[in-house]
């Protein structure tokens, strides 16, 4: 039964993430959040594995949240949700796709559906670093160390000659300097 | 059948060998699908891309799927499509056995910690690259802080906010429809 609903869910997730991997991010915390499958900080640990992990992302975390959900069947349903919607649209349009895309109120419908993608995400991020950096229970606690490691990794991403770095290497980076310094309190 | 094993394979090939996803991929799929197979154009790569990063899915599924398609047909949609998946699917697997029997140990924990920082850092920089390329103007920026407020403060489910959005685009289009004829 757990598999027919992770198919759903998933199925449900490839109709509605726009914008590759991390567009999926919004929605698994939505599913962290009413099914209790995995917990958001379970998540924080699936998308660094997922992108420290060859293949696509979406896929990759799809297969990790199946398998947390319900074990080895749960990780092959779950990208198999993921991918139906793509494949079936994909499939019916093909032949249509260079006149539908070139219509201009299909651009003016995708004008409005891409910053509205991208305020999904950016609130996912900010689960993100919610689970990660600070804890809210009454009162706020900051995880310094945390926070000093995530400054010096985005400066580092975004410094001009360190941007082309793939993200595994600082991922690897992030994971050495954690055992070192023992960043769990 | 022969095309569709090679379908399978290469596809296999590009998925198991390279990290990152979206945009990361499209060095990988030019080289092999356009220059060494000639399975599709230039044109037709950068098409697909422009319209995966706007239509629902995993961007490089879209294109597993056209490209299939436009050699083989369904079949051959369906051959890529596993291809594609295949590898990852097996990867995840093997390492999730492995993660989810050593979490527990403090010196993974510890390593966890520290790579979740480095996930904040990775989620902010891909935000912000999609950011630019999708909030132009102040229209496109009040779509973006709505749909931000209502997903991260009031907690609308997702799919809900994707809904709303696109009937205001289709809002939106016709308008414009109207107001160009």
């Amino acid at each position: 039964m757990i598999l027919l609903r992770l198919y759903w869910e998933f199925f449900v997730v490839g109709c509605f993430s726009m914008g590759g991997g991390m567009a999926t991010v919004p929605f698994l915390f939505d599913l962290a959040d009413r099914t209790g499958w995995f917990t958001t900080a379970d998540l924080a640990s699936m998308i660094a594995i997922s992108e420290a992990t060859p293949g696509p992302i979406g896929i990759n975390m799809a297969t990790y949240v199946g398998y947390a959900s319900a074990g080895v069947p749960g990780g092959v349903i779950a990208p198999l949700g993921l991918v139906t919607p793509a494949v079936v649209i994909i499939l019916l349009v093909s032949r249509l796709l260079n006149t539908l895309w070139k219509n201009s109120r299909v651009q003016d419908l995708f004008h409005v559906l891409r910053p509205a993608s991208v305020g999904l995400i950016a609130a996912a991020a900010f689960s993100v670093c919610a689970v990660s950096l600070f804890t809210w229970d009454g009162g706020l606690t900051l995880h310094w160390p945390s926070i000093v490691l995530f400054g010096l990794l985005l400066a580092a991403m975004n410094l001009p000659k360190l941007n082309k770095i793939p993200s595994v290497v600082f991922i690897a980076i992030a994971a050495v300097v954690g055992m070192v310094f023992q960043m769990v309190d | 059948m022969a095309k569709k094993r090679e379908l399978f394979l290469t596809f296999a090939r590009i998925s198991a060998s390279c990290f990152g996803g979206g945009y990361a991929m499209l060095p990988f799929f030019q080289q092999e699908l356009v220059e060494k197979k000639g399975w599709l154009t230039d044109e037709e790569l950068l098409d697909l891309h422009a319209i995966a990063q706007c239509t629902p899915g995993v961007i490089s599924v879209n294109t597993a799927t056209f490209c299939g398609y436009r050699t083989q047909g369904v079949s051959g949609a369906l051959a890529a499509t596993a291809g594609l998946l295949t590898p990852p699917i097996l990867i995840v697997l093997i390492i999730s056995a492995f993660f989810w029997a050593y979490a527990e140990h403090p010196m993974i924990q510890h390593a966890l910690a520290g790579v979740r920082a480095c996930v904040c850092a990775l989620i902010i920089s891909s935000t912000v690259k999609l950011y630019k390329k999708a909030v132009l103007n102040l229209p496109t920026f009040l779509v973006f802080l709505t749909v931000f407020v209502l997903a991260a403060l009031v907690g609308l489910s997702p799919a809900l906010l994707v809904l709303g959005a696109a009937a205001v685009g289709l809002v939106y289009a016709a308008i414009r429809k109207e107001g160009k004829a």
